[in-house]
């Protein structure tokens, strides 16, 4: 499920470089579904009122690690986009999936703010074709028809779209309840478009985005586990087992400072680290049980 | 005379006639129900309903549930516990969810936790009640899926088992092995497929309700996380209780009866000395047991369906119409492999399914099979469809391997099928209230 914030208009107004596209109110083209689920809509607003557990400190810890990765991620955008434009394609190629990983790790902050996920991240067809924009339209380009040729618009929106992530990010509303829910959503990020190879169709660089989300998860639980641990120190120790599974499967792929294509990985490889990850979101979905009831 | 009480599998709600309203309020409050309380309800039509069905009449059921106790129920609840596993001699549900498994875990303690955990939950599933208790916190996944809320529990069984990869030297249980559970030879024609075969456990989910069959998987599979995962399915159907309401012999896909020459699952002794495992079998911990032999098979059904009649009989040895023997009239009457026509022809073909499955008529399996539809093969644009075998016996060796060597080397009907999967397992004896699925091996 997707979280619709409501950022307050006049905030975002005064420290925002609108980008000259059609904002359509809307985010609906976050793919997926949107929730109407009353539970979960309420979650931006009462917070404390739900939780029995302090987690001021977890909160404040995760913001400003969501702001070190945004930091990174405007910087790692910028060297990514200046190789597109000055048409070093290899050079491109290299920077595209170490910069993705810094927006990975903190992807259900960057879907809580209504357009920028589809305009930094959509696929093709996950938009109207001639809304598409952003990492994957460049991704197309360099790898599939091997030029930067037209995609010097691109580069420039999709660096201010990152910077808007980043100013954003400033503002928005974070609970523990999103935390909770933003670790398995991570996880499912992963099971429904990083495992499938379908994230990454043309560079194949899915383990990129897959170890990332799994590191944004893993974050979360590490800030939530002394609360954990006093609510339900079972659960806690199997959500730290799992997490030390899923790592060990993913171990063997790693290349250097990266990852193997996921086009070397067989048949059974994917699926063994689909179920280590199922295996994980399951106890990991209850990580909600520390927010009392 | 005609033989009684076949294992044919008649639906327990024979009659075509919904619960009535004071029933299913009863399910709901979950009461327990005298059996006279409900026969005051129901009125005398859903007499087999009660009876937990198996026979063709009341007076049939009545010596099924004095025969065999664990498979008398209340309503449409089959009791999971008991001397023997549920789902074996239980008459046929109208669906299977088969579903067997691998374990990813190296250590026996979780191996026993899964197992304990598989139990709590199959006694709430084939009750028809949620599982677990966490249901209703807005913060949490509910621990039941939830798609049964409300359905009666169906008939549902779950019957687990173990394969032979289980006693591999990763949990120290080598040496427990029967020697009665090994992997099958390999028998001639066989097309097997990896991704139909083995398995460190199996579960049998059958219920007349595929929805409650599914569900059982899906959440025994769920509650296996981390510890086993899910290594290949097959779901698979017959006709229903309300096609069929006298509950005759089912039919495969083929067209023809299919388990006319099973034996008595109402006789005590038959049972005992066709099925289950007694203590002079082999280990004490499968005393009460049985072994399952699970094979998918593929039907040529478009190349079946080009061949004439009397082809089709004499590749059975049976009539179609009314799965009499070749030469008999009735479905039920011995097959007579002598009996030879005025040239000293065998009337059956001893080539004929029906003839190498009887041989001498010594060795005897519990068949429970269901028909199986899979969509198409892409390859070829025809039905993916036949037939999910499934076979219970006390000594694999001598009962399902010597009767398929027989088949596989000379069966008419090996031009029209093949075997693409294929599995074993040893299934524990029943759990008893308190105690927990394969308590006796794993302690």
């Amino acid at each position: 499920m997707r979280f619709t914030y409501a950022v307050p208009a006049g905030l975002l107004a005064a420290s925002i470089l609108f980008t000259g596209c059609a904002s359509n109110n809307n985010d609906s083209n976050t793919s997926n579904n949107n929730s109407t689920n009353a539970a979960n809509s309420t979650a931006a607003t009462n917070t404390a009122a739900a939780t029995t557990a302090d987690f001021t400190s977890a909160v404040d810890q995760y913001r400003t690690y969501v702001i070190e990765q945004c930091d990174e991620f405007v910087k790692q955008t910028e060297n990514f986009t200046n190789a597109v434009k000055e048409a070093k394609i290899e050079e491109a190629k290299a920077l595209y999936a170490p910069a993705r990983m810094y927006y990975e790790r903190i992807e259900p902050i960057a879907e809580a703010l209504g357009d920028l996920d589809p305009n930094i991240d959509a696929r093709e067809n996950d938009v109207e074709a001639a809304e598409w924009r952003g990492f994957h339209k460049l991704e197309k380009a360099l790898w599939q028809d091997n030029t930067t040729k037209d995609m010097t618009e691109f580069a420039d929106q999709l660096l201010k779209d990152a910077q808007l992530l980043r100013a954003k990010v400033e503002i928005v509303e974070i609970d523990a309840n999103l935390l909770v829910t933003g670790a398995v959503e991570l996880l499912n990020e992963v099971s429904s478009s990083k495992v499938t190879g379908e994230e990454e169709r043309y560079s194949h660089t899915d383990l990129y985005d897959f170890v990332a989300n799994v590191e944004g998860a893993q974050k979360i639980y590490e800030l939530l586990k002394p609360e954990l641990a006093k609510k339900d120190a079972e659960l806690e120790k199997t959500i730290g087992e799992r997490f030390a599974a899923l790592q060990a499967e993913l171990a063997p792929f790693k290349s250097g400072d990266g990852y193997v294509s996921y086009e070397e990985l067989k048949e059974e490889d994917v699926r063994k680290l689909s179920q280590n990850l199922d295996a994980l979101a399951e106890p990991l979905s209850n990580m909600g049980t520390i927010l009392g009831v | 005379m005609k033989k009684q009480n076949r294992f044919t599998g008649l639906p327990a709600n024979a009659d075509s006639t919904p619960l009535n309203e004071d029933t299913k309020s009863n399910h709901i409050l979950d009461k327990k129900l005298s059996r006279r309380d409900m026969l005051r309800l129901t009125g005398a039509t859903s007499l087999g309903l009660l009876l937990g069905g198996g026979g063709v009449g009341g007076i049939m059921a009545t010596r099924n549930t004095a025969a065999e106790p664990t498979i008398a129920s209340d309503g449409d609840s089959i009791p999971f516990y008991g001397s023997h596993q549920a789902g074996i001699l239980t008459p046929a549900q109208n669906f299977i969810y088969f579903a067997a498994f691998d374990l990813t875990t190296t250590k026996l303690a979780d191996v026993k936790k899964l197992m304990q955990a598989w139990t709590t939950a199959a006694a709430s599933l084939t009750t028809g009640s949620l599982i677990g208790d966490v249901n209703d916190n807005p913060n949490l996944p509910p621990s039941d899926t939830g798609e049964v809320d409300g359905l009666n529990p169906s008939r549902c069984t779950l019957t687990f088992g173990i394969g032979p990869s289980f006693f591999d030297n990763r949990f120290g249980l080598s040496s427990k092995r029967p020697t009665l559970l090994a992997d099958l030879p390999a028998f001639t024609g066989d097309n097997l497929d990896p991704k139909w075969c083995g398995g460190d456990i199996c579960v049998q989910a059958c219920a007349d309700d595929l929805q409650v069959a599914f569900h059982a998987i899906r959440n025994l599979a769920r509650i296996a996380r981390g510890t086993a995962v899910l290594r290949w399915t097959q779901e698979g159907f017959q006709r229903t209780g309300a096609a069929d309401p006298k509950g005759a012999t089912p039919r495969n896909l083929l067209g023809f009866k299919d388990g006319t020459g099973n034996p008595d699952t109402t006789n005590e002794a038959e049972m005992n000395n066709v099925v289950w495992n007694s203590s002079s079998d082999g280990p004490s911990w499968m005393s009460g047991g049985t072994y399952m032999a699970v094979r998918r098979v593929r039907f040529r059904i478009e190349v079946w369906d080009r061949s004439s009649l009397s082809d089709q009989e004499a590749t059975f040895g049976r009539y179609r119409h009314n799965g009499a023997p070749i030469g008999a009239k009735d479905e039920f009457d011995d097959l007579n492999l002598k009996a030879a026509d005025a040239s000293g022809k065998p009337v059956i073909p001893p080539d004929s399914h029906s003839a190498l499955a009887h041989g001498d008529g010594t060795v005897k399996m519990l068949r429970r099979s269901y028909s199986i539809s899979s969509g198409l093969d892409i390859a070829t644009g025809q039905l993916d469809a036949g037939l999910l075998f499934i076979s219970f016996q006390r000594d694999l060796m001598k009962q399902f391997v010597a009767i398929q060597q027989r088949l596989s080397k000379s069966d008419r009907l090996n031009e029209y099928m093949t075997h693409t999967g294929s599995a074993v397992f040893a299934c524990f004896p029943g759990i008893r209230k308190g105690g927990y699925i394969g308590e006796a091996l794993l302690g």
